[in-house]
């Protein structure tokens, strides 16, 4: 990837938007951090430089906010996101043998990405979906009542995909 | 009838402004228009409509604390991050009823003189926040939003604002700072938010509950609302979250007298393989648990604090006998150690002492003294630090521990 970082037409416009919603420039670096994070996949030092610059912020503010949420990523997910659930519903519904399918089907551990770059695992708490539970989010797309025979499909479907 | 706010749940196209327009949405705010702001702020006091965040304080008394003449601007905070375990309802109202949340806040803005809100939505919720957003675009394109909102005079903007990640910025200071776009660490207390809230101004956090049921309130008069849950103080309905081993985990919308005993087996459908239930977990992970012989309590703010347990964000857990209830402690413990947000010791090194304790007992590695280490570093956690996640773990522990201290000494090495 290269050095370069500038948001497309599209995110200025979404950017320049935001910079109107709050009475501090502050309040607009979370938001603004998201937008880098869709535009360059993640947050390394070059993007959070980029969006310090934009926002004429110190990037001491700008990397002590981003390292402070577990969703902000400094470096490359794989193309499909496994977010597991494993609270407590979750848990009492049977996490431990989803768990299981990850091991068996991708070998990974919580935070790894597979070496084809294809998918990243982690396990991550409650996400207020705990009446259909056990479920996961891959790419940020809830799915639910998940079984073991359900979700080594899932996996399998997204090999497939690749 | 007791249900407002998921009356046309099953219906399709429910969550557009046309099939709420349509089934009278938006009439509360013609009707609060014509009312004076304290009037309204009084019916919502009369109703007594407790918070539905966690804390259960009545959202018409918080409102009344924001400073009438402020040269400052002041602000509506909606929380939306939604993240004690258990609780799925504001989600539903986003993906469903988001109208009823906007119509809502409009309503409160008014009658608290507020002319910008924002909603604060954890960073997870992808789906929840789309919709949330194409029902925002809608209202805005319709004149709820913006200047001069239905020919009234009263001018009101309304921002989404995206979390990203971390429990603590439910937390109604970290979420301040949050908002502000600093690490959610939350606030020594006071000031409180209605005087100094976001951006050093006053402002009203409330969750996104306790804000949808403001048509409802407007709409029936108070009278009529309380009516709906006949019980002091912590009268009409609520959402409440059931899940675990029960046959249909779900929202129910009831009234406010409901037991323990009727939502499990009444509207969850009992449970799960007609097990015998073991535990319940009645408002969220941060609530002390409650054992089978108390279920007859009214799942309402003050009845289940008589049972030193407390009603929370309504997010009920069951669990049925056959459950591993020391590695429950430790799924629970996991979760504060991870959530700390740091900056107090108790917090930071007893959530984390305690996760290893009990993963110690779990391994069949522990001892009788680590039981009573749980205990006390329990004991130490409490009343100690700036906010009360501490206390969220100390007091759920606590009772796992004592109510199933034989499944621990179970497991210890200098079993008996
Ligand atoms: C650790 C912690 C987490 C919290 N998480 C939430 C949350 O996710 N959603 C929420 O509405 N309130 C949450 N609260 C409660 C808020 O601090 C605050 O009381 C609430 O948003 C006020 O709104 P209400 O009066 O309408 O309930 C949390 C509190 C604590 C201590
Ligand atoms: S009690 Fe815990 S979460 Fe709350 S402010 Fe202190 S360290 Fe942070
Ligand atoms: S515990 Fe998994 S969604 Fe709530």
């Amino acid at each position: 990837m290269s050095n370069e970082r500038k948001f497309s037409p599209e995110t200025e416009a979404q950017f320049q938007k935001l910079l109107t919603r709050y009475p501090t420039r502050l309040a607009a670096l979370i938001p603004t951090l998201w937008l880098g994070q869709e535009e360059f996949g993640h947050l390394d030092r070059t993007a959070l430089a980029y969006v310090a610059e934009r926002l004429e912020l110190p990037m001491s503010q700008v990397v002590n906010t981003c390292t402070f949420y577990t969703m902000f990523t400094p470096v490359a997910r794989g193309k499909f996101h496994i977010e597991l659930c494993t609270n407590v519903a979750c848990w009492l519904r049977g996490c431990r043998e989803i768990q299981q399918v990850v091991e068996d089907e991708l070998g990974l551990k919580h935070k790894q990405t597979s070496a084809d770059g294809m998918f990243t695992y982690e396990e991550v708490e409650c996400l207020a979906a705990c009446d259909k539970a056990p479920m996961c989010q891959v790419n940020g797309a809830d799915t639910y009542n998940l079984t073991p025979e359900s979700f080594r499909e899932l996996i399998r479907g997204l090999k497939s995909k690749g | 009838m007791t249900k407002l706010l998921t009356k046309h749940i099953h219906e399709s196209g429910c969550e557009t402004l046309n099939f709420y327009v349509a089934h009278g949405g938006y009439s509360a705010l013609k009707k609060a228009f014509k009312m004076k702001p304290e009037e309204v702020m009084e019916e919502v006091k009369k109703a007594s409509l407790r918070g539905r965040g966690g804390a259960g304080f009545p959202a018409g008394i918080k409102w009344s604390f924001v400073p009438k003449d402020s040269d400052k601007p002041k602000y509506l905070v909606v929380n939306a991050d939604e993240s004690e375990p258990g609780t799925f309802k504001d989600r539903l109202i986003l993906e469903k009823m988001a109208h009823y949340l906007l119509e809502g806040i409009i309503i409160s803005s008014y009658a608290v003189g507020i002319h910008h809100c924002y909603i604060y939505v954890r960073g997870e919720f992808w789906e929840p926040v789309k919709a949330l957003q194409k029902a925002l675009e809608e209202a805005y394109s319709r004149g709820y939003f913006g200047k001069n909102i239905l020919g009234s005079g009263f001018d009101l903007e309304c921002t989404i604002h995206r979390g990203a990640g971390a429990y603590i910025c439910g937390e109604e200071t970290g979420l301040l700072e949050s908002l502000e776009g600093k690490p959610g660490r939350p606030r020594n207390k006071p000031p409180f938010p209605a005087l100094i809230g976001a951006f050093g101004c006053p402002t009203v956090v409330n969750n996104v509950e306790t804000i949808a049921y403001v048509p409802s309130i407007i709409e029936l008069g108070a009278e009529k609302y309380l009516q709906m849950g006949p019980h002091q103080n912590n009268g009409g309905v609520k959402m409440y979250c059931i899940s675990g081993h029960v046959k249909k985990p779900g929202v129910y919308e009831l009234p406010m007298n409901t037991t323990l005993r009727q939502l499990i087996y009444d509207h969850a459908g009992g449970i799960l393989g007609d097990r015998e239930l073991k535990m319940v977990i009645p408002g969220g992970s941060s609530t002390p648990i409650l054992m089978p012989d108390q279920i007859d309590v009214m799942m309402d703010f003050d009845e289940l604090k008589k049972l030193g347990t407390f009603l929370g964000s309504a997010g009920t857990m069951i669990v049925a006998e056959g459950t591993d209830i020391v590695e429950l402690a430790a799924v629970i413990a996991k979760f504060y150690a991870h959530e700390s947000c740091g900056q107090c010791t108790p917090c930071r090194e007893g959530t984390d002492w305690i996760y290893q304790l009990v993963l110690k007992i779990h391994a069949g590695e522990g001892t009788k003294a680590d039981i009573d280490r749980i205990l006390d570093i329990c004991n130490n956690m409490k009343g100690q630090t700036i906010c009360v996640l501490s206390d969220a773990l100390a007091d759920p522990m606590k009772s796992i521990v004592t109510k199933f201290r034989h499944e621990f000494e179970a497991r210890v090495v200098d079993a008996a």
